[in-house]
Order: C-alpha cells, then structure tokens, then sequence
C-alpha cells in the first residue's frame, strides 16, 4: 500500500512570554492509503498540534513550523502559502472535531455547510450539491434527511450533530479524515454508534483516517496501527496488536497499568507519578525519564533512538539496548505479551 | 465493604422536577436507593439521565420537589434551623468534576481549603488553622508551599486533589464525587482514584461516586446504581452487575464500553436499547422495582421478572 501521508521530523514550537514552548519536537510517521492510524497521547502530548500542523490550523504566530516535512501525496504542505493550503484544507483533508456545537456554525443550515465544499472546491451546482448534501445525511445515518438538510445545528442532538459535522467532512471525498476527539464529548452508546459509522465510511470509501484520543479503548476498537506520543514525541508505534499485546515503552506499560480492566480482579492501579513535562524547558533524556520506575542513568542524558521491534514496531526506550538489563514489565503488560506469544505460536 | 451494613444514607422516593406545566422535566423521578457506610456506591448513566442532579438534591443545593434523603437517620430535606443545616453540611462533603471551575482563582490554596474549617469554626488560632491545611495538603499529596499560591498555578491533577483536600477539612463522613476523573489525563486519573480510595480505608468514607465511565465505577464502587432518565433501573454489586445485568439499559451501556483490547473490540457484540420496544414489550404494565438475586434490584415487570429468574437458573 502506498503512503498518502509522511511526516518526517516534524517540529512546531509556540513562542509564548514564558519562552519557547517546543510542542512538537522531531516527530515521524506514515499514514496508508485506508488505514486508520491512531495517535494517542495525553493533554500536552503534542498530538493535537501534530495534526493541526498537518492542516496548517496553527496560528503562526505565535506558532511556528520550525522544521520538517509533511508529505501529502508527495508534496511537502509545509511549504504551501496559505492560499494554496485552501484548496487542499475540506478537499483533500478534511477534519472532525471534538465539539460538534462549537465547530458548526450555529447561524447556518446544516445542509449549507455540507454544500459549501463541494461547491467551493468540486464546482457542483447547487441542486445537485443539495441532493448530495441529503445522501451525505442518510449515509452518516440522520433519520429523515429531506427535512434535516434544512435543520440549524441547535436542532440536532449531541451524537446527530456530530454526524452532521462528519457528513460535512466527507462532503467533499477527502482522501485523509483527521478526526480530534470525535467521540469524547459524547456518552458511550453514541460513541459506540459513531466509531461503527466511520469504520463503516472507510469501508466505504478507502478513505485514510488520523484519529486522535486519549482513550486506549477506543484505540484498540478503531486503529490499524497506533502511534503514542509523550512529551512532543513519538515513544512507541506499531500495529494496534504490537502495541497492546507487544508494548516495548515504559509509558505504554504505565498507560496500560493505569486504566482498570472490566474483567481483571481488583488491585491497586497503577498510577504513573508525578505529571508531563514542561515543554518550555524539554528535558535532556527521555521525556519520561522523571516519572518512569525503569529509569537508567541514561535515561536522563541521552534521548534514546527509535529501536526496531519488527518491520512494523518501534519503540523509543533505552530498554531496547542490547546492554541493556533485562527489566520485568507490570504483571498486566506482561499478561498482554504472554497473550502475544500464544497469537503469534497459533500463526 | 462494611460488614456491619449499616445504611448511611436513605434515598425515598426522591423527585427532583424543574420547571413547571408543558416545560417541566423530571430529572430524578422517583428514587430509592440506599447506601451503607464505608461503602462506595456508583451512580452511571449517560448524560442527562439525573445522575448529577441526583447528588446535588441530596446534599441540598436543590431542594428536592418530593421524597426524603435520610442521614444518619434524619431528613435532610425536612425543616431544618440554620444550625441544623451547618451541621449537616459539615458531614456531607462533595468533589466537583471541572477542577477548573470549581475552585475560586481569586483565593488561595489554603483560603480555599480552611474556608469550611473557618465556617465550622474549627479551629482555635492562625496556627492551628495553618497546621491543619498543610496536614490535609500533604494528606492529597500535596506540599506545604502549594499553601499560598492560586489554582491557576495547579494542573488538573493537582486542582482536583485541592478539591479533595477542601471536602476532607470538615471531617465529613460522606463524600459526594461527582465525575471526579472525567476531566483528567487518563495516567492522573489512577493517581485520584487511588487517592480517593486510600482516603475512604484510612477515615472510614462514605462515597457517591457519580461518573459515566463504567470501568472505572466497577473498579471503585461496591455497589452500582444504573440510571435512565430520571430512574434507576438496576443496582447490584459491582461484581454482580458486571457479570449478570438484566435490564437491557444496562448490557446497552455495559457493551457500549470500549475495552483497550483488540482482540475483544473485534469481537465486540453491541446491544442496542430501544425504549419504545421494551415499552411494548412490557404490555401496558408498569415496571416494579423487584430483587432478583439478593441484593440485585432491577425495574422490571413480572413477566420479565420470571425470565431473569429462570436466566439466574440456568447459568
């Protein structure tokens, strides 16, 4: 499969009053012609940014890309002025965003909003572009879309109006989907809905998709392959079976450790200590160095590489060091990696 | 949990209506539940079911439209002088879910945190006062220089754990925690979790725990309580409801739940609930509140009673 997407080396830094906030710093990755990555990471991780770069949504300044390329479909969008970054932003990549109310215009019919792309960038006439608007809403599945093409968002509900923002994504056949948040401010039967119809869409339309979420669940139930970040970097990527059954990246063992499991017998959660860090000032080593318990020396003074897993999985850790000693992971990861084995001995 | 059993708090009947005549919405409609001390009880449901109204009518910032909330045998909800309600208040305490805005930025830490102990009258002097709000900082984790400062200096995290230590200056014996993790990074969200659940070993707590995240309720709750617009359907133990819920409202929520686990999510059943079809079902009769196993309360009506019966038999 070919790459619609390459990332290489990305860095985005805000230049605020406190000094540089380095957000982004050094970040690679690839997305598929139909496959869905998921970038998951905590507040502060820089993976909003990330895809906000791709989109070239930061507010420069005080944003800046201060370095990188963003290859879309071998075309660096780094380097495109802001007039040419229309005719790719709602045509060629198209975003879903965490807060449907916010992110619909409340003023416009919701039929209008799916139109204006398509006529904007495709050309359509306005009756076709209507008919196409009602088809959108039925596909995104909004009941009785002859009248709800003609509905302001504040009659929508939670869940429908983020359908309606989706239908207003795919308008306009984006080849990538970059989807922030989609279903976090929805309650979990929604969510469930949701994550069912844009897997169902990619199904539908090859379409790539970047979905963003700090939510490991939703991760496992969406990703082809997965992407953690931590600290503006990428510490750990992989398929989704190489990242939750396989994971190499102390964080991703503190990730997995933290959240209870519905079926697991009870025990203390394992909180990872302590809290991010400040992006102002990076540290010198690992980002996570300070609040990892399998923490070397050089951890603190030496970023580690990204080390070959497989073909598909790497992880950024010192751990991964041939010289490296042997450390026993969390009693649920090494359940995962117990579960990995078995997987792997039955191919 | 306690094996004493003895009931905390006596939820009766409670209703809680806002506004009035075609605008009226019944946003707790008829509750009954009880929870014993020591215990953890979890109230779930999606949003606008009544689950957060439900807290605030018990601890009394709404007065309730019917019904009682019984405290340690008496009615919160009854007359009450000013004395009587300060009382009360210093025995009920609640954690609010936006550790942003529940928290003053004009005050500090610890003029937020000694403010019960200065309406209680708790302490005798300055000092005291001051030994007490580092005490309970360090208690949350926190240290004495975070005395001074203002929440704008505090992360999430930290916000919430300031929240903690305010509702545990009073020495209440019941917490209300109303989505007390939804708003933090899933790495901190263990942090308060363990925090709260420390706290309630080392004072014998009382908790309400009020959240929308099944796994994490399960994890924490003895006892859960599943809320439906405005009504509980269903309450077990955790445990129990886990592996044997009955209502169809609970196994929609329970298989809505993603799991951080491929292989399950691929294999992943969801189950849908319809209201009006269940409403059709149900042949015009009204759902009762019945036991089915002990301790296992469903809505139901008598024909579905029978099948949960025979559905417990058979397992």
């Amino acid at each position: 499969m070919e790459n619609i997407l390459e990332v290489n080396d990305l860095k985005v830094s805000f230049n605020t009053f406190a000094g540089e906030v380095q957000a982004v710093r050094g970040v690679n990755f690839h997305v598929k012609k139909g496959e869905t990555l998921a970038i998951v990471g905590e507040s502060g991780s820089g993976k909003s940014v990330t895809t906000q770069s791709i989109m070239r949504l930061i507010p420069m300044p005080p944003g800046e890309i201060k370095g990188g390329e963003i290859l879309f479909e071998g075309t660096d969008l780094a380097q495109k002025s802001d007039k040419q970054m229309e005719k790719v932003r709602g045509k060629d990549i198209a975003m879903i965003f965490q807060d449907p109310m916010t992110s619909l215009n409340p003023t416009m019919k919701i039929g209008r909003q799916i139109m204006e792309s398509m006529i904007k960038h495709r050309k359509i006439a306005k009756t076709d572009a209507k008919k196409r608007a009602i088809e959108l809403l039925d596909l995104v599945g909004i009941p009785k879309p002859e009248q709800r093409v003609d509905q302001y968002p504040h009659e929508f509900s939670g869940g429908m109006r983020q359908r309606a923002m989706i239908a207003v994504a795919l308008a306009s056949d984006p080849k990538l989907l970059i989807a922030d948040e989609p279903t976090t401010a929805l309650d979990v039967t929604i969510q469930a809905q949701i994550l069912e119809l844009l897997k169902d869409i990619q199904k539908k339309t090859n379409t790539s998709i970047i979905f963003i979420t700090h939510d490991l669940g939703v991760v496992a139930n969406v990703a082809d392959r997965v992407a953690v970040m931590y600290g503006g970097k990428i510490v750990e990527t992989g398929s989704v079976d190489e990242v939750f059954y396989n994971p190499q990246h102390p964080y991703t063992w503190g990730l997995l450790a933290s959240m209870p499991s519905l079926d697991a017998e009870e025990g203390e959660l394992q909180a990872i200590p302590g809290s991010p860090p400040d992006l102002t000032n990076p540290p010198k080593g690992d980002a996570f160095a300070a609040r990892n318990s399998y923490a070397m020396k050089v951890d603190f003074e030496m970023e580690p590489p990204m080390f070959k897993v497989s073909d598909t999985h790497y992880a950024a850790t010192w751990l991964l060091h041939e010289d490296a000693p042997k450390v026993e992971p969390p009693a649920v990861v090494q359940k995962r990696i117990e579960h990995f084995k078995e997987k792997a001995g039955e191919r | 949990m306690a094996n004493n059993q003895e009931v905390l708090v006596d939820i009766k009947n409670l209703k809680q209506h806002f506004g009035r005549g075609d605008h009226k919405v019944k946003a707790v409609d008829g509750l009954n539940f009880h929870i014993y001390r020591g215990e953890t009880f979890g109230l779930v449901g999606e949003s606008g079911c009544g689950k957060s109204t439900t807290g605030r009518t018990i601890i009394r910032l709404y007065d309730a439209t019917d019904g009682e909330v019984i405290f340690d045998g008496e009615n919160v909800h009854g007359k009450k002088s000013k004395a009587d309600l300060k009382k009360f208040n210093r025995k009920m305490q609640m954690i609010f879910q936006d550790p942003y805005a529940s928290l003053n930025p004009r005050m500090t830490v610890s003029d937020i945190i000694a403010e019960g102990i200065d309406i209680h009258g708790l302490s005798k002097d300055k000092k005291e006062r001051k030994e007490r709000v580092v005490e309970l900082l360090e208690t949350v984790g926190l240290n004495r220089e975070h005395a001074n400062r203002y929440p704008h200096e505090f992360s999430g995290g930290q916000r919430q754990r300031i929240g903690i230590a305010r509702a545990l200056a009073v020495d209440p014996d019941f917490i209300i925690a109303d989505e007390p993790i939804s708003a933090l990074d899933v790495s901190i969200q263990a942090q308060v979790v363990n925090l709260l659940k420390e706290l309630q070993e080392e004072k014998n707590l009382t908790y309400l725990f009020i959240a929308h995240d099944l796994s994490m309720v399960k994890y924490i709750s003895d006892r859960i309580g599943v809320m439906y617009f405005g009504k509980l359907v269903e309450v077990a133990s955790s445990e129990d409801l886990y592996r044997n819920a009955f209502h169809p409202y609970t196994k929609s929520l329970m298989s809505a739940i993603p799991h951080p686990d491929p292989d399950y999510e691929r294999n992943r059943k969801r189950v849908t609930y319809d209201v009006e079809e269940h409403r059709r079902e149900m042949d015009g009769e009204e759902p009762e509140w019945r036991e089915v196993s002990p301790g296992h309360w469903v809505s139901c009506t008598k024909k579905e009673y029978e099948a949960y019966q025979q559905q417990l038999q058979t397992q």
